[in-house]
C-alpha cells in the first residue's frame, strides 16, 4: 500500500505489516466545516443557557451546549494533550500485549474497553452532586460540570491512565510512592483509605435517606439481594458463563420487584413490616456491607455488578432520551441568592468553594484515578486509544451529571427545597414545610401543604418532606420527565421507585466493592507491619478477613449512624466532607501527573495538569479552611462545636436545632469528628502537594529526572485509535488479516511467550 | 480472529436485505454486550491458550469461572462513587 502524504506507517519488523500509523493529514474542508457548525450550534446553545431567563429556558439547550462542547474539546483540547504530553507510541507494546495472559492482561477492543471503563467510573456520585448543587441555580452548576470536565476531570483521568499504562498497570498509591518518595507515598496511602471510608459512609447515608419510611423502596431494594443470590447460584451451578442471559433475567426480576413493591406497600402488613426508621435502615446496610465483604464474590458481588452495569447504561440512556423528548422547562433561577450568601439549606457555604466541592464526581473525581490506574491499562491495545478511553469516558460521565442537573432544575422550586432542607427547618409536616419554603422568597406561586402532600401521593410515598441526599429529588424529577411521555401520571410512582432502585443499586455496589477493597488495604497494611500481624497478608485466612471487615464496616458504619442521627441534618454536614475527600484525591492524582510531566522535561506543557491542580488545591484548601476556621456555626465545624459546648457548659438543655441534652451531646461529638477529619484531610493533601513541588523543583534544576516508566517493548499487533477507523487504519487492518490468512502459524503469540 | 477484534462479519447468505441487516445488528449488539459484561472472556482465554500454550489443558467454562471468581475474591477491584 502506498501511504498518502503526511501518513507514516511504522513497522517494528520488516516481515510484519505496519503496527502503527502516524497520521498528520490536515483536516479536510468538510471536517472543518462540520466542526465549525458544531461549534456555532454549541455557542448558540450556551448563549441561550446564559442569557435567556424565566420559563423560556428549555432543558434541551443544556444537552446541546454540553454535547457540542464535548465534541470540540475532544477533537481539539484532548488532541493537544495527546500531541504535547502523552505522545503515544503505537510501536510500543502496551501491558496488555506485552504481558498477555488471557485473563487480567488481555488486549481488548477499544469500544468494549470504553464500555468497561465507563461502567467502572460511573456511579451515584455524578447523579447526587449536581442535584444538591442545583440550590445555587442552574448556571454555576452547568458551567462547572462542562468546563470542569473538559479542563480538569478528563485531563486527570486521561493522564493517570497514561501513567499507569506505561507502568504495567500499577495502582495510584504505588505510582505516588515510586515517583514522589515514601513520605508522599505514605500520605497517599492513608489518604486513600480515609477517603474510602468517608465515601462509603456518605453514599450509604444517601441510601438511608431514600429508603427510610418508604415501604415500597425498602421492599424493592431489599429484593435485589435475593435476586443477586439467585443469579449467583444460577451462574455457578446451573449455567456457568451465561452472563448476559442471567443479567436479562435479573433485570426482569428487578422490574417485577419494583411493581411488587407498590402492591406490598399498599397492604397493611407490608406497610407495617417495611416502614423502617432511618437508624434501622442504617444498621441493615452496615450488616449488608459486612456480609458482602466476607461472602464469596460469585454469590453476591459479581451478580450485583452485572445488574448494576445493565441498569446503569439503560437508565442513563432512558434519562437522556427523556430530557430530549420531554424538554422540561427550567424552574430554577440562573443564580440563586444561596450561591452568593452561602446560607443554602441543602448545604452551607458560598459558591466558591462549595459548588466545586459538591458537584465533585461530574466534573473532577479523584476516585477515577483509582479506577484509571489498575484495570483499564492492562486491557488497552494501543497508547493512542487512551484518549478515547480516558478523556472520552469522563466526558460521558460529565454528560450524565448534566442530565442529573437538568432533572433537578426542572422540579418546582418549592418542592425542591421541601425535599432538600433538613427536617429541623421544614418541621416535617406539609403545613410547616409550606410555610418554610414560602418564606424563602422563591419564584413562582407559593406552595400549599396540600400540594406538597399531593406530590408525595403521586409518587407513592408517605411524605417527600426533607428527603435529603439528592437521590429522592433526582427520582422525583425523573418520574416527572419520564412520566410525561411514558405512562403519564399513572406510571409516575413506578418511575420514582425505578429511579430510587437504580440509585440504591449503584450505591450498594460501590459499598460492597468498596468495603472489600478497604478491607484488603487494611489487611495489607497490617501484614506489612510484620511480627505476628504478618498473617494478615494471607487473603485466605478467614479470621483475618472477618476482623478487617468488622473494622472497616465499623468505621464507615459509625460515620453513617452519626449522619443518620445528626440533629443538624446529616447530609448538609457530611456531604461537604465527602466532596472535600474526593477533590483531595484528585489533587493527589494531579500532583503525581504534574511531577511526571516535569520530570520528563515537558515543562512547557506542565500547565495542562498544573492548572487543574492549582485550582483544585485552591478549592479544597479554601473549603477546608472555612470548615475548620469559619466563625459561622453553620459553616465551621469547630465554631458549631464550641457554640454547643458553651451552651452545654452554661447548663442549657436545648440549643439551636437540638431539643434536648442528648442531641446537644451528639452535635458536640459529631462536629468534633468532622472537624478532626477536615484537619487530617488538609494535612494529607498539603503533604502530597509540598512533596510534589519539591520533586518538581529538583527536576527543573536537573533539567529533567528519570521516571519509573517501563522500558520499551516492540509491538507486534495493530489496532485503530478512535471510535471509528480511518481509511488508512482499515487498509492496515486488512493487511493484518491477509497476513494471518497466509501465515496462520504466526498468529500473535504474545511477546512474553 | 482475536488479533483483530471486532464484530464477526456475517456472510450474506440470504442475499442481503432487511433480514441480513437485522442479523448483523443483532450480532454486533451481542458482541458488544458480551464483551462489556465479560461473557466473552472465556472464549478469549481459550483462544489465548490454544495460541500460546497449545499443550496446556483447556479449562471448562465452569472451571474458568470458578478460578476467575476465586481470583476476584483474592484481589477485588473498586467501583466508583
Amino acid at each position: 500500500m502506498r501511504s498518502p502524504e503526511h501518513v507514516e506507517l511504522v513497522r517494528t519488523d520488516p516481515d510484519l505489516p505496519p503496527v502503527a500509523i502516524i497520521d498528520r493529514r490536515p483536516m479536510t474542508t468538510g471536517k472543518k466545516l462540520t466542526f465549525a457548525a458544531i461549534g456555532i450550534v454549541a455557542a448558540v446553545a450556551w448563549a441561550l443557557v446564559a442569557f435567556v431567563r424565566g420559563e423560556d429556558v428549555n432543558g434541551a439547550y443544556f444537552v446541546v451546549a454540553a454535547v457540542g462542547t464535548y465534541i470540540v474539546a475532544y477533537r481539539f483540547y484532548a488532541r493537544l494533550i495527546e500531541y504535547k504530553v502523552v505522545r503515544p507510541r503505537d510501536d510500543r507494546a502496551t501491558p496488555a500485549e506485552e504481558h498477555e495472559n488471557g485473563r487480567d492482561f488481555a488486549p481488548t477492543d477499544r469500544r468494549v474497553l470504553f464500555g468497561h471503563h465507563f461502567a467502572a467510573i460511573a456511579g451515584a456520585g455524578p447523579l447526587v452532586g449536581p442535584v444538591l448543587a442545583a440550590q445555587m441555580g442552574y448556571l454555576p452548576g452547568t458551567l462547572w460540570i462542562i468546563i470542569g470536565a473538559v479542563l480538569a476531570g478528563c485531563v486527570q483521568d486521561y493522564l493517570v491512565l497514561w501513567l499507569s499504562t506505561r507502568r504495567r498497570g500499577r495502582s495510584l498509591g504505588q505510582m505516588i510512592r515510586d515517583e514522589m518518595g515514601s513520605i508522599g507515598g505514605a500520605a497517599g496511602l492513608i489518604g486513600v483509605f480515609v477517603i474510602m471510608i468517608i465515601i462509603l459512609a456518605v453514599l450509604a447515608l444517601v441510601v438511608v435517606n431514600a429508603l427510610a419510611e418508604s415501604p415500597w423502596g425498602v421492599f424493592s431494594v431489599g429484593m435485589t439481594i435475593p435476586i443477586a443470590l439467585f443469579m449467583g447460584v444460577y451462574l455457578r451451578f446451573l449455567r456457568p458463563g451465561r452472563v448476559s442471559e442471567v443479567s436479562v433475567i435479573g433485570v426482569v426480576l428487578l422490574v417485577l420487584a419494583i411493581v411488587a413493591g407498590g402492591w406490598v406497600a399498599d397492604t397493611t402488613w407490608g406497610a407495617e413490616m417495611f416502614t423502617l426508621e432511618p437508624v434501622t435502615v442504617a444498621w441493615l446496610i452496615v450488616g449488608y456491607g459486612f456480609l458482602a465483604s466476607v461472602l464469596p464474590v460469585w454469590l453476591l458481588l459479581a451478580p450485583r455488578d452485572y445488574l448494576s452495569t445493565f441498569m446503569k447504561v439503560g437508565t442513563i440512556v432512558l434519562l437522556a432520551v427523556g430530557v430530549l423528548i420531554a424538554q422540561p422547562a427550567v424552574q430554577a433561577p440562573a443564580v440563586s441568592s444561596f450561591a452568593i450568601e452561602g446560607n443554602g439549606p441543602a448545604f452551607a457555604g458560598a459558591l466558591f468553594p462549595f459548588l466545586f466541592i459538591t458537584i465533585a464526581c461530574g466534573a473532577l473525581s479523584g476516585f477515577h484515578a483509582l479506577i484509571s490506574s489498575g484495570t483499564s491499562p492492562k486491557l488497552v491495545e494501543k497508547e493512542s486509544q487512551l484518549r478515547l478511553i480516558g478523556y472520552g469516558g469522563m466526558l460521558t460521565e460529565s454528560f450524565v451529571a448534566i442530565m442529573a442537573l437538568v432533572t433537578a432544575i426542572s422540579i418546582d422550586q418549592h418542592l425542591y427545597f421541601t425535599m432538600n432542607a433538613p427536617a429541623t427547618l421544614t418541621g416535617g409536616e406539609p403545613g410547616t414545610a409550606a410555610d418554610y419554603v414560602n418564606g424563602l422568597g422563591l419564584a413562582g406561586p407559593p406552595a400549599t401543604g396540600a400540594e406538597i402532600q399531593g406530590a408525595a401521593d403521586a409518587v407513592g410515598e408517605e411524605s417527600i418532606i426533607s428527603r435529603t441526599g439528592g437521590a429522592p429529588t433526582l427520582a422525583f424529577g425523573m418520574s416527572q420527565i419520564l412520566g410525561s411521555f411514558l405512562g403519564g401520571a399513572s406510571l409516575q410512582a413506578f418511575w420514582y421507585h425505578f429511579a430510587i432502585m437504580f440509585e440504591a443499586l449503584f450505591i450498594l455496589t460501590t459499598v460492597d466493592a468498596g468495603t472489600r477493597v478497604a478491607r484488603f488495604m487494611l489487611s495489607d497494611t497490617l501484614g506489612n507491619l510484620g511480627g505476628p500481624l504478618r498473617r494478615f497478608r494471607d487473603p485466605s485466612w478467614r479470621v483475618g478477613a472477618w476482623i478487617c471487615s468488622v473494622v472497616v464496616c465499623g468505621l464507615w458504619g459509625a460515620i453513617l449512624l452519626m449522619g443518620v442521627t445528626d440533629p443538624l441534618g446529616g447530609i448538609n454536614t457530611l456531604f461537604p466532607l465527602f466532596g472535600i475527600a474526593n477533590q483531595l484525591l484528585a489533587a493527589m492524582a494531579l500532583a503525581l501527573v504534574t511531577v511526571v510531566v516535569v520530570k520528563k522535561g515537558y515543562l512547557k506543557w506542565a500547565w495542562i495538569p498544573a492548572v487543574p491542580l492549582v485550582w483544585d488545591l485552591a478549592v479544597t484548601m479554601t473549603a477546608s479552611y472555612q470548615k475548620i476556621f469559619s466563625p459561622e456555626p453553620t459553616l465551621g465545624y469547630w465554631a458549631q462545636h464550641n457554640a454547643f459546648r458553651e451552651a452545654r457548659a452554661a447548663g442549657e438543655t436545648s440549643f439551636g436545632t437540638a431539643t434536648d441534652t442528648t442531641a446537644m451531646d451528639a452535635v458536640i461529638r459529631n462536629t468534633f469528628l468532622q472537624g478532626t477529619l477536615s484537619i487530617v484531610f488538609a494535612v494529607l493533601v498539603l503533604t502530597v502537594a509540598l512533596v510534589a513541588l519539591w520533586v518538581c523543583v529538583k527536576a527543573i534544576r536537573a533539567g529533567g529526572l528519570p521516571t519509573t516508566e517501563e522500558p520499551d517493548t516492540k509491538s507486534a499487533m495493530f489496532a485503530p485509535s478512535g471510535l471509528v477507523s480511518t481509511d488508512t487504519e482499515r487498509e492496515v487492518a486488512a493487511q493484518w488479516t491477509a497476513y494471518y490468512d497466509e501465515n496462520p502459524d504466526k498468529l500473535r503469540a504474545g511477546t512474553h511467550a | 480472529m482475536s488479533s483483530l477484534p471486532g464484530p464477526v462479519p456475517v456472510p450474506v447468505a440470504d442475499g442481503g436485505g432487511v433480514l441480513a441487516v437485522v442479523r448483523r445488528g443483532w450480532r454486533a449488539v451481542a458482541w458488544y454486550v458480551t464483551g462489556v459484561l465479560g461473557e466473552s472472556d472465556y472464549a478469549r482465554y481459550v483462544a489465548h491458550l490454544r495460541r500460546v500454550h497449545p499443550d496446556a489443558e483447556v479449562p471448562t467454562v465452569r472451571e474458568y469461572w470458578r478460578e476467575r471468581h476465586a481470583a476476584q475474591d483474592a484481589n477485588p477491584g473498586a467501583r466508583c462513587c
